[in-house]
């Protein structure tokens, strides 16, 4: 029963981190290069343009979701396995839904990468 | 790629690395918080070690809104995925920690993930937009460069303080 609740703890900070990922990374390209913005008209024009924009707050708001839930995990769930396996995870969920929601182009050599780095991190915190 | 790119990237490597460790390091100081006691949270914040791991994690939140305004996400994750490499470092040289072969082997993992994101192009979405933003590479590449040493430090959000 324990298993349970760490996994659906897992699997809830997992989600969080993604949609937040997500959200950020999407906000970001809504608002455009930063190093152009900001030759072109100054660092308040990038904050300004940046704190406009109501996708930045949502994946603010599920980061945090997602990092209060870890810390709500780590309390009564097993560290060295809550930390690596929800940032591992978070690697290979992120792959995902860049692809589908973001329209990256995922190649080979990315899916190598998400892999290769979730597996490392998972024996690094394990 | 522009030699300031490569410099907001590295700070997305460190700042987090660094900031964590000292939340870490700080935590460890002020001791276990429980459900009932949530002010001492707010204490917490008074640990100079936890107070600097804030500013840097901002400074880190900064440059990683910095990176993806020109990067995909599933390059920026792996390229500054190093930090987790530099913390194993900092462990086994500065604080004399043991090193597991397990960890050694992490380490190969994540080093070789990173390479294979690197060689290939950092952005592949095209965003409808992008017209308003001029073309960045080659060609203004060495500009760039010359002046992100003078602009880096004013650059975003950054604390400048908190690069010291």
């Amino acid at each position: 029963m324990k298993h349970l609740y760490t996994w659906s703890a897992i699997l809830v900070i997992v989600l969080a981190s993604v949609v937040g990922d997500i959200l950020l990374a999407r906000a970001m390209k809504q608002v455009g290069d930063c190093h152009a913005l900001y030759r072109r008209s100054g660092l308040w024009a990038v904050v300004g343009r940046i704190l406009s924009n109501s996708t930045f707050f949502l994946g603010v708001g599920a980061m945090a979701l997602g990092f209060f839930s870890l810390l709500f995990a780590l309390s009564w769930g097993d560290v060295s396995l809550v930390a690596p396996a929800a940032a591992s995870l978070t690697f290979i969920g992120n792959a995902f839904a860049a692809k589908i929601f973001l329209h990256e182009k995922v190649d080979r050599r990315r899916w190598f990468a998400a892999v290769l780095v979730a597996a490392g991190v998972a024996l690094l915190a394990g | 790629m522009t030699f300031r790119k490569y410099l907001v990237l590295a700070g997305v490597t460190v700042f987090a690395a660094a900031g964590d460790s000292m939340l870490s390091h700080g935590m460890k100081q002020t001791g276990n918080i429980s459900l009932h006691h949530l002010s001492s949270v707010l204490l917490a914040v008074l640990n100079p070690w936890v107070a600097v791991g804030i500013v840097l994690l901002l400074a880190f939140f900064a440059a990683y809104m910095n990176a993806l305004s020109w990067a995909d996400l599933t390059y920026v994750l792996p390229a500054t995925s190093l930090g987790y490499v530099l913390l194993a470092l900092v462990a086994k040289f500065a604080l004399h920690e043991q090193v597991s072969p397990m960890r050694w082997i992490g380490i190969a993992l994540i080093s070789g993930g990173v390479g294979f994101v690197a060689g290939g192009p950092a952005l592949t979405q095209h965003p409808h937009e992008h017209s308003e933003s001029p073309p960045f590479d080659s060609a203004q590449g060495k500009l760039l460069a010359k002046d992100a040493r003078n602009g880096a430090a004013a650059d975003e959000a950054v604390p400048s303080g908190a690069e010291r």
